[in-house]
């Protein structure tokens, strides 16, 4: 069966850590980061890049539109 | 499979549209204003009516949707939105016309000018963010905050024998004959998102073929007024707006989905 492999990329500079992103994820892939970036914010990284399936839920709720998906089909 | 091999550009799955500006937006981590602004813009991109589209930006948080929204803007006097539409409307009768509004704005100032331009039927549509709260000013009370709900100008909640009742202006408008698609959504969770993002496409598709005035009402938070975190301030939404301003359809094709 094809597994579905995803990832995502996150604009550190312009992500506000509002968190919303950690619950929309449904296998908890995303957390935030302990350092922050220019603005102060602890940004979303991807904290267990292996779960992700590019499903781009945290793509969608994020409010500031930072965070871009990509997915591969691998067998 | 490594993480740099899958970031490739054939493997794209989601990205921000281009009808939203590089512009860093202005609102407090977690609004939901961002939301609900990429939303109306992905639908425009894909309907294709990026060059066809005026919006018109209110008074409050969202005045600076202008900065952000990569179309046509104007922006209105405080409430006057629905009327400067209407205006652009009758004399662009080809291009596609909506509000962007806040509960300050719609359901306070400009109550006057949302009743008779859902009255009178424009073929404009409006999008209502009803966040129950004065966001830009500080947080005070609307005439949309919940009975009992702490602002700045309630800090003991909402009375309702000295401070009046909440208003429904969305069930309100849904009453009056010329609105044509009523209905509310929230942009909190990805399926509501999905939801409120096929509203706002069903409402550009009703003004496209000239059937009337489309209403599109997105509750959401404002964790700053709220004085919650944004995660909580949607959980609070969830358990205390969602039984006062239940989701979903209120009219369609012109006829209420329930009395209310």
């Amino acid at each position: 069966m094809a597994k579905v492999q995803g990832a995502i990329v996150v604009d550190r500079e312009k992500c506000k850590g509002c968190e919303v992103c950690v619950p929309a994820c449904p296998t908890h892939v995303i957390e935030l980061a302990k350092e922050v970036n220019g603005k102060g914010y602890h940004y979303a990284y991807m904290a267990n890049p292996d779960g992700c399936t590019g499903c781009s839920n945290c793509a969608i709720v994020c409010p500031d539109g930072v965070i871009t998906v990509y997915r591969v089909k691998t067998s | 499979m490594d993480v740099k091999e899958i970031i490739k550009d054939e493997n794209l799955v989601y990205k921000k549209t281009s009808l939203m500006t590089s512009n860093v937006l202005s609102y407090c981590p977690g609004c939901g204003h961002g939301t609900a602004h990429r939303i109306i813009m992905e639908t425009l991109d894909e309907m294709g009516l990026q060059s066809q589209t005026i919006g018109v930006a209110p008074v409050g948080c969202s005045v600076l949707a202008y900065d952000f929204m990569n179309i046509d803007m104007i922006q209105a006097a405080h409430g006057r939105a629905p009327a400067v539409a209407t205006g652009v409307k009758r004399t662009r009768p080809d291009k596609f016309v909506f509000t962007y509004q806040g509960d300050g704005d719609l359901a306070a100032i400009g109550t006057a000018e949302t009743i008779h331009a859902c009255n009178r039927g424009e073929n404009i549509t409006i999008v209502f963010i009803n966040n129950g709260i004065y966001g830009m000013t500080g947080g005070q009370m609307a005439p949309t905050t919940l009975e009992g709900m702490k602002t700045a100008t309630s800090p003991y909640g909402r009375n309702l024998r000295s401070m009046g009742n909440p208003l429904k202006i969305t069930e309100l408008i849904a009453q009056l004959p010329g609105t044509y698609y009523v209905s509310r959504q929230a942009v909190h969770t990805p399926s509501a998102v999905r939801k409120a993002k096929k509203a706002i496409r069903l409402a550009f598709e009703i003004q496209k073929e000239n059937k009337g005035l489309s209403f599109v009402e997105i509750v959401s938070n404002c964790n700053s007024g709220w004085k919650l975190p944004p995660v909580k301030a949607n959980q609070w939404m969830v358990d205390n707006m969602f039984p006062f301003y239940p989701l979903g359809d209120i009219k369609v094709d012109g006829q209420l989905v329930n009395a209310q």
